[in-house]
């Protein structure tokens, strides 16, 4: 339960510190350490990255989802072109879906043509993919929970009864 | 000339908390802790479900109790989530906001000298009631020792059991107390056996921390002298669509509409709408809500008593209620550290008697200016030692 709370608060905001998920939970400050610790420890936590809202920097960011295809045989399973499609690093997420295709495969690149570069010369050519379809991401609107818009302002009065 | 006011609107002096309003403006970096409403935004449901109604034109007039869909929602509601039977033809109406509600009751049930008990310290609208309605207050203050519970003990010594109606809020504005089924009993029975009607605020229900609200209503002998208040603002984060209703006994039910009808009409359509999706769809908004102050609130309370400021384990509504270090009143302690550190609390004794000497602290606001404000807190307190 207390594992829990501790996760929740990490999912909330990574950054929360140890001794402030203690004052959310009751719980004591070494006790949230141990905590993260075995979470992490456990492969529970794999990471705690930004969200990052792109379109505010002057730096082009280019990502892609591509919706891939895949043949199967008797030695070649999801997980085996799952790994070899992971290890590239312009792969920012890959996962098995439903539906019309296999795999949903997020990249990122500096630029179109690094990231097509990367899809025709790299995944395409893997021998038990059939198809790709590449869509450029134009703008997003909310990542990881987080809205990206101005959101709702505060707009309440500094004191009512 | 001038035009000469009534004499009851001239004995109810203008809310204390004006003052503090312009000392707030003259910073552009206050962080608030005075506000008595949800910094969360509606639940995006009720929201559309609005928008949707003005788009099809859904903007007349509704029955004056409200819509009876609605009724028949909150029937289903407080049933579900309190116990409590009301008849939605009879026993329910549909206010704009929960302090029309308490108004209305006020007017339907206080004749001129009257005596109204009032629980304090409490939210500031109802003694302005009792005085519009023409009635007599009669404060009862609670005490931190007691938790700030209402007891029998501080019905008696207040003269209570002369009154007429008795009104109260658990989970309670300002202090964040709640009164669990065995604090209520005895209180039940001092109103049974002096025929008290009871008034019983339960908007802040849905926000306590440790166990499950009860009404008084379902108690014995209880809910034929009760009217309980509840709505949509505090648990359901919808403050400005002013939508509350009361809960009580056909005849009292019938003479607030009786005046409900020729003042207000019907609560806002719109608002209406919105509250049937929020009763339809929004309980998980409502949870995540709960959940997000409950942790606020454990936080608040571990970093007042870090910083030496005593404060009782408030369970409810989103408040806590410090006292003052030694040497100062709520007043000046809540002026200076405005003036000095930018952090707006609310001095106690605005809400009445027994909140003296304390500040009423809200933590609906993000975790972030919770630990700014405590920030600034400490420091003052440490400029002053």
């Amino acid at each position: 339960m207390s594992e829990r709370e501790v996760l929740e608060s990490l999912r909330e905001n990574a950054r929360y510190s140890a001794a402030d998920i203690a004052r959310m939970t009751d719980l004591e400050e070494d006790e949230v350490e141990a905590i993260i610790e075995e979470l992490e420890a456990a492969g529970v936590v794999r990471g705690y990255q930004a969200v990052v809202d792109w379109d505010k920097l002057e730096d082009e960011r280019v990502r892609a989802e591509v919706e891939l295809n895949v043949r199967l045989d008797r030695e070649t399973g999801y997980s085996d072109i799952a790994d070899r499609l992971a290890r590239f690093p312009q792969v920012t997420a890959l996962r098995l879906v439903s539906g019309d295709y296999d795999f949903d495969m997020e990249v990122e690149g500096d630029s179109i043509r690094e990231v097509s570069q990367f899809i025709s010369e790299k995944v395409a050519p893997v021998p038990e993919i059939t198809q790709t379809v590449t869509h450029y991401v134009m703008t997003s609107y909310k990542e990881n929970g987080i809205e990206l818009g101005d959101g709702d302002e505060d707009d309440r009065l500094s004191f009512s009864p | 000339m001038t035009i000469e006011l009534s004499d009851r609107v001239k004995t109810v002096p203008p809310s204390g908390i004006r003052r503090f309003f312009e000392i707030a403006e003259e910073r552009d970096d206050v962080i608030s802790l005075g506000v008595g409403e949800p910094d969360f935004s509606t639940p995006w449901a009720a929201r559309d479900a609005a928008i949707t109604s003005l788009e099809q034109g859904k903007t007349s007039y509704t029955a004056n109790k409200g819509k009876r869909e609605l009724r028949e929602a909150i029937a289903g509601y407080v049933a579900d989530r309190f116990d409590l039977g009301y008849d939605p033809g009879e026993e329910i109406i549909v206010t704009a906001g929960a302090s029309e509600a308490v108004d209305l009751a006020f007017r339907a049930l206080v004749d001129p000298g009257d005596t109204v008990a009032i629980a304090q310290p409490s939210y500031i609208s109802y003694e302005p009631g009792v005085i519009f309605a023409g009635g007599e207050v009669c404060p009862v203050p609670t005490k931190e020792e007691d938790e700030f519970r209402l007891t029998v003990d501080g019905l008696e010594d207040a003269g209570a059991a002369d009154a007429d109606l008795l009104v109260f809020c658990y989970p309670n504005n300002p202090t964040g107390a709640i009164m669990r089924e065995s604090d209520l009993e005895p209180i039940a029975a001092f109103a049974r056996e002096h025929d008290l009607t009871v008034l019983s605020d339960e908007i802040y229900a849905e926000l306590t921390y440790d166990g499950e609200h009860t009404s008084i209503a379902t108690l014995p002998g209880m809910r034929e002298r009760t009217i309980v208040f509840n709505g949509f603002s505090k648990a359901h984060a919808m403050t400005g669509l002013r939508l509350g209703y009361a809960l009580g006994p056909a005849d009292v039910v019938g003479a607030m509409n009786r005046i409900h009808q020729y003042t207000m009409l019907s609560a806002p359509t719109t608002a209406q709408y919105a509250a049937l999706e929020a009763l339809d769809s929004c309980e998980d908004d409502v949870r995540e809500m709960i959940d997000q102050y409950d942790r606020r609130r454990r936080f608040v309370l571990s970093r007042f008593r870090e910083i030496g400021m005593d404060v009782f384990e408030a369970k409810g509504a989103f408040y806590c209620f410090p006292e003052v270090p030694s040497g100062w009143t709520a007043e000046e302690f809540a002026e200076t550290v405005l003036r000095e550190q930018g952090v707006a609390v609310v001095p106690g004794d605005v809400f009445g008697e027994g909140g003296e000497g304390h500040l009423r602290v809200s933590y609906a606001t993000s975790l972030g200016d919770l630990r700014e404000a405590l920030t600034r807190i400490e420091a003052f307190l440490e400029e002053q030692a």
